[in-house]
């Protein structure tokens, strides 16, 4: 018994300590690539996005001059701002609709916020070229783009395709391009539909199309085909677009504030452990073990779910490590009580549990209640914080909960007789008397 | 059992925030309101590295005329840089429009470019915000705080009881009124982290409440008809001091490494959430139950003279 619960112990311990390292540094064995936390490599998996006032970049809310634009506008003007921004080369922009018409782009590195303005705000430019490049119709010719899911015709199965509508006087050109490029022969019987003067679709004609409406079909998928209605749609903005904020971040400032709150954050957990064993002594170790893997869990859950990084989502993070500890507090606080009544270690610690559980319950319920209610709110600096400081509390629940019960129960299964260990017996005697 | 008692003295604890909030309102009154963030009003705020010995004063005075708005200048975290703040200026947040491609500049930013010859690196940050949206801002910060209370108190009538959850709020309240004091008090600006630390106090000092009640739930049960419930709360309150403390410290000692190693936003967003940290266990411990151990005594004695005097009448 005792044998074997010392090795459990020690096996925790270098669990928590290659969980650390994983989370932070990263993983490549046997075909396993993880970058860690902190991993800026983007052919290897996992890292925090870092958000703007970290990475240094542009953040601009945009409003539609309209009155309850239509979820399918907003979708067109997102579709819009990703193709341009995928176009001018950052991949790395994130879009995110808010209610209302609002829609926020983050670019991580460009400062300027005029160049991202004349980048989102411009008209796209839409084109159906033949193989030649000759273009044979223009964005002003398109009526409207679907999205669509049926049969193509009566010989084939349900796809999803996307259907064009042309005005009238696009309808002969049309014809005449179709024509043209049925009879061009293999290789050259396409019309391609370019946007901002990039592909995005080369579909082949087999015949003229005498119609004002074409389909595009292909191998699609629902999201794709989404996507090319939507692009198609892009030659016009569907309403007005206004930017009611702008914030720009120097990436200086940036690395500076990142580096510091790592160092506020390694600090912070080496004086809670501290503090947690002068306190609670050989308890307080078993705390600080679990709160080393609540911080390998935390890291772990920032770079495998890619969680959007900012500064007030540190501060959630470092929050939480204080916060993380104080199921401990109440675990062994109750612990010390059963023990100063006269109860043995193991009954003590059994009862200290049971006891602790419903405040460690309620009083993280509230947390994650005001964690929900801010996340919803929508605002953009309090979303972040919200997430982590979340997060936190679920994992310190269960690093307190399972953890720190599975560790001490191993503490009393080597058999420390020394109640001193525990807690002080002074205090103890001071207790016994009440 | 010779503990301080609390429950007796509750009224003496009240003092401690009501002399805060009091100062909050005074300096609210000097100050002509709180510091709003261009966030919430509306305007630009801008950190640019400036040359060597450049004059904050020349600099604020070139803007204000150039610009034709009230422009402040104050310095910045690291040397030579400065913070200017201006009120929303006309044309900074242009329409775009189909077709429209005017270049836009900052006006502040282009305004120093000429004339101290800066490089585009020179600008820091930059938050623009329309007056419109610092509204939207505003009234969204106040909703949400009143449905985290809201959702809060909910929670803990139906695991407690309707007294606790009134007092527990009632605690809040005086914690959220304490932070606001500070705010005012500092003249911190105001800005959305403002939010997230309100929220944050308001989710996180009520554990402190709740542990203690939650001991007093436990003890109630167990209560012995020699002992009052004043007594019992005191009983609770200290049974809990050792964690209270405890935790308390151990969550100061994190978000003040913050507030110390943190950049500027960090700090104005730390030194509240410090004040209402402490702030927040200080009413777990002298105002929440102390004054809900009162109210459940005077309820119990009410109900006891009650059930007497329909005895007594049923007697005659």
């Amino acid at each position: 018994m005792k044998k074997k619960s010392i090795i459990t112990l020690c096996f925790v311990v270098l669990i928590a300590l290659v969980l650390n390292v994983v989370a932070f540094y990263g993983l490549n064995i046997a075909g396993i690539k993880y970058g860690g936390m902190f991993n800026t490599d983007a052919n290897v998996f996992g890292g925090i996005k870092k958000g703007i006032d970290l990475a240094g970049g542009s953040v601009l809310t945009f409003q539609a001059n309209t009155a309850n634009p239509s979820d399918e506008d907003m979708a067109t003007v997102e579709t819009i701002f990703q193709t341009r921004l995928n176009a001018a080369g950052y991949t790395e922009a994130r879009i995110s609709k808010g209610e209302g018409g609002k829609i926020t782009v983050e670019i991580p590195e460009v400062t300027d916020t005029d160049e991202a303005k004349n980048l989102l705000g411009s008209v796209a430019k839409l084109t159906f070229t033949d193989a030649d490049g000759n273009v044979v119709l223009e964005g002003s010719d398109i009526k409207d783009a679907d999205y669509q899911y049926g049969q193509v015709n009566s010989a084939s199965a349900s796809e999803p395709y996307v259907s064009v509508q042309f005005n009238a006087d696009a309808k002969q050109k049309f014809a005449d391009a179709t024509a043209a490029a049925a009879s061009a022969g293999d290789g050259k019987n396409y019309i391609s539909i370019m946007l901002d003067d990039q592909i995005v679709s080369s579909p082949r004609v087999s015949e003229k199309i005498d119609s004002d409406s074409c389909i595009i079909s292909g191998s699609f998928t629902v999201e794709s085909a989404k996507m090319l209605a939507n692009q198609i749609k892009s030659g016009q903005l569907p309403f007005e677009l206004t930017v009611i904020s702008t914030q720009t971040v120097g990436a200086e400032l940036g690395d500076k504030a990142l580096d510091n709150s790592i160092l506020a954050a390694a600090i912070g957990i080496l004086l809670v452990m501290l503090f947690m064993i002068i306190m609670y002594r050989i308890p307080g170790l078993i705390a600080d073990i679990s709160l080393l893997i609540y911080v390998g869990l935390i890291g772990l859950a920032m770079g495998l779910f890619r969680i959007n990084l900012s500064l007030p989502g540190i501060a959630g993070i470092v929050l939480s490590i204080g916060m993380a500890v104080d199921a401990d507090c109440i675990i062994f606080e109750r612990v010390k009580e059963e023990m100063r009544a006269g109860k043995t270690i193991k009954a003590s610690v059994d009862a200290g549990f049971n006891k602790a559980f419903s405040a460690i319950l309620d009083a993280n319920v509230t947390t994650i209640i005001s964690c929900v209610v801010l996340y919803i709110s929508g605002i953009g600096t309090v979303i972040g914080f919200a997430t982590t400081l979340g997060i936190g509390v679920i994992l310190s629940m269960f690093t307190a909960i399972v953890i720190t019960k599975f560790l001490l129960k191993q503490l009393v299964g080597i058999g420390i007789k020394n109640r001193s260990l525990f807690c002080s017996q002074k205090k103890a005697v001071e207790g016994g008397a009440n | 059992m010779n503990r301080f008692a609390i429950t007796k003295n509750r009224w003496k604890f009240v003092l401690l925030p009501a002399v805060i909030i009091v100062l909050g309102i005074v300096m609210y009154l000097v100050h002509g309101g709180f510091n709003f963030d261009v966030e919430f009003m509306g305007g630009s705020r801008l950190q640019v590295q400036l040359p060597d010995g450049t004059d904050k004063a020349e600099v604020e005075k070139y803007l204000s005329d150039t610009l034709g708005v009230n422009v402040t200048v104050q310095s910045g975290e690291a040397a030579n840089t400065v913070v200017i703040k201006t009120p929303p200026i006309e044309g900074e947040l242009d329409v775009v429009e189909k077709g429209d491609e005017a270049t836009v500049q900052s006006p502040v930013f282009s305004a120093l470019k000429d004339k101290y010859s800066l490089e585009d690196s020179a600008l820091i940050d930059n938050t623009t915000a329309s007056a419109s949206f610092g509204v939207e801002v505003q009234r969204k910060a106040l909703l949400y705080t009143l449905l985290a209370i809201l959702c809060i108190l909910i929670y803990i009538a139906i695991r407690f009881e309707w007294r606790s959850a009134i007092m527990a709020v009632i605690a809040l309240a005086i914690n959220v009124l304490v932070m606001l004091g500070v705010y005012s008090i500092t003249n911190i600006s105001l800005n959305t982290t403002f939010i997230a630390a309100m929220l944050t106090v308001v989710g996180y000092s009520i554990n402190n409440t709740i542990v203690i009640f939650d001991r007093i739930r436990e003890n109630m049960k167990g209560r012995k008809k020699t002992e009052s419930v004043s007594d019992l709360t005191d009983r609770s309150v200290w049974e809990t001091m050792g964690r209270t403390i405890n935790s308390t410290i151990t969550t100061l000692i994190t978000i003040v490494l913050i507030y110390i190693l943190g950049v500027s936003t960090i700090k104005n967003f730390a030194l509240p959430l410090i004040v209402g940290i402490i702030i927040g266990a200080y009413t777990s411990i002298f105002i929440a139950s102390s004054f809900w151990a009162a109210w459940r005594e005077a309820d119990m004695q009410a109900k006891a003279e009650a059930a007497q005097s329909r005895k007594n009448s049923k007697k005659k």
